[in-house]
């Protein structure tokens, strides 16, 4: 019966008052998948400004040691050149690996049948703009504008990228089903980030943060353009996001919310589409 | 004419159509969705560019009911 069914407006209620929200906190919907990492704290644009530091230490920490020691040993026995080169190249080579392992998060998964994949198009369609949708067309991935950054959604994890555009947090996250057509993986990827988007942050896991370019590089080349216009889009954002995020930062140290994380601050991703 | 879908192998899959003047069509969409949900499928809509919720009761007056899968850490 229609009774028994509700309104959206009182779904959304029941659902809203079902999570429990924090106190203060504006997205108040929380994806129900975050109670499988309940030891996680939820991701913010705070804690992603912590965990990208701690991965240029990370980075920095890989590097300098072998530059170091090529160096050293260039200077106290030339003869040991090749040795020296071999240090540089691991500090050029490991943190590749690093960024290969963040660019993969975008890889596509096999395809399921020509049938089920053009039906799966269909409704991921219907979800996104015409421009969004052109995208995709060509790159096999989805830009969608939110709170923390700009994401670009693929089948099997999502790179969201903040400080306008310049810096990609690479996150692995899948559906729980191997058969699905790859338009529906990033359908359900996109929904969720839709609902939650730092519920979806936290229950992702992190691959890689870095510098943009540098998973750009390990990027299939259809695929680059989405990463450039998700960065641009990122840009025209960024300066708002920026200012939004002193104005948090005040806001926190006096226990008020982030406007940041504020969906109503949003800007829908129709609005501004992403350019190939 | 609002669809109740399921994302799924095929694509996905037309579990119910109603509309609100059809209390028959309701209640089987009702019980389609609360199958669904006890199968362990979240129910979506989208409230506009950029922005979906979920729901724990199928919303009669949404043009489009998805139901997807949970997600997790690859």
């Amino acid at each position: 019966m229609a009774g028994q069914a509700g309104t959206t407006g009182q779904g959304l209620r029941e659902t809203a008052a079902g999570r429990g929200c924090a106190t203060g906190e504006s997205s108040c919907q929380r994806l129900p998948e975050t109670s499988a990492v309940h030891w996680r704290p939820r991701a913010d644009a705070r804690s992603l400004r912590r965990r990208g530091r701690l991965w240029t230490l990370s980075t920095v920490a890989h590097v300098v040691p072998f530059v170091a020691a090529g160096v050293l040993l260039f200077v106290v026995q030339p003869l040991a050149a090749a040795v020296s080169l071999a240090a540089f190249a691991h500090a050029w080579i490991i943190p590749g690996l690093y960024a290969v392992r963040g660019s993969n998060v975008l890889r596509p998964r096999p395809k399921a049948g020509a049938a089920a994949e053009r039906t799966a198009l269909g409704l991921l369609g219907d979800l996104v703009d015409h421009d969004a949708r052109e995208l995709h067309a060509r790159t096999g991935l989805v830009v969608e504008r939110a709170g923390l950054g700009t994401w670009v959604v693929g089948e099997a994890g999502a790179v969201l990228l903040r400080h306008r555009g310049r810096r990609a947090f690479c996150y692995c996250v899948r559906v729980a089903d191997p058969t699905l057509p790859g338009p529906d993986r990033i359908a359900h990827l996109l929904l969720a980030l839709r609902a939650d988007e730092q519920g979806f942050a936290t229950v992702a896991n992190l691959a890689f943060s870095g510098a943009r370019w540098r998973v750009r590089r390990h990027l299939a080349p259809a695929m680059r353009p989405a990463l450039e216009a998700a960065a641009a889009l990122d840009r025209v954002s960024g300066s708002a996001r920026a200012s939004s995020d002193r104005v948090a930062m005040g806001s926190d140290a006096a226990g008020r919310q982030d406007p940041v994380h504020d969906h109503r601050h949003r800007k829908p991703a129709h609005e501004d589409p992403p350019r190939g | 004419m609002s669809r109740l879908v399921r994302m799924d192998r095929t694509g996905h899959t037309t579990l119910a159509e109603w509309t609100a003047e059809d209390p028959g069509a309701v209640e089987a969409a009702v019980e389609a969705f609360r199958a669904e949900l006890d199968r362990g499928y979240f129910g979506m809509v989208s409230t506009g560019p950029g922005h979906a919720e979920q729901v724990t009761e199928l919303p009669v007056d949404a043009e489009l009911v998805i139901l997807r899968l949970p997600i997790s850490g690859g």
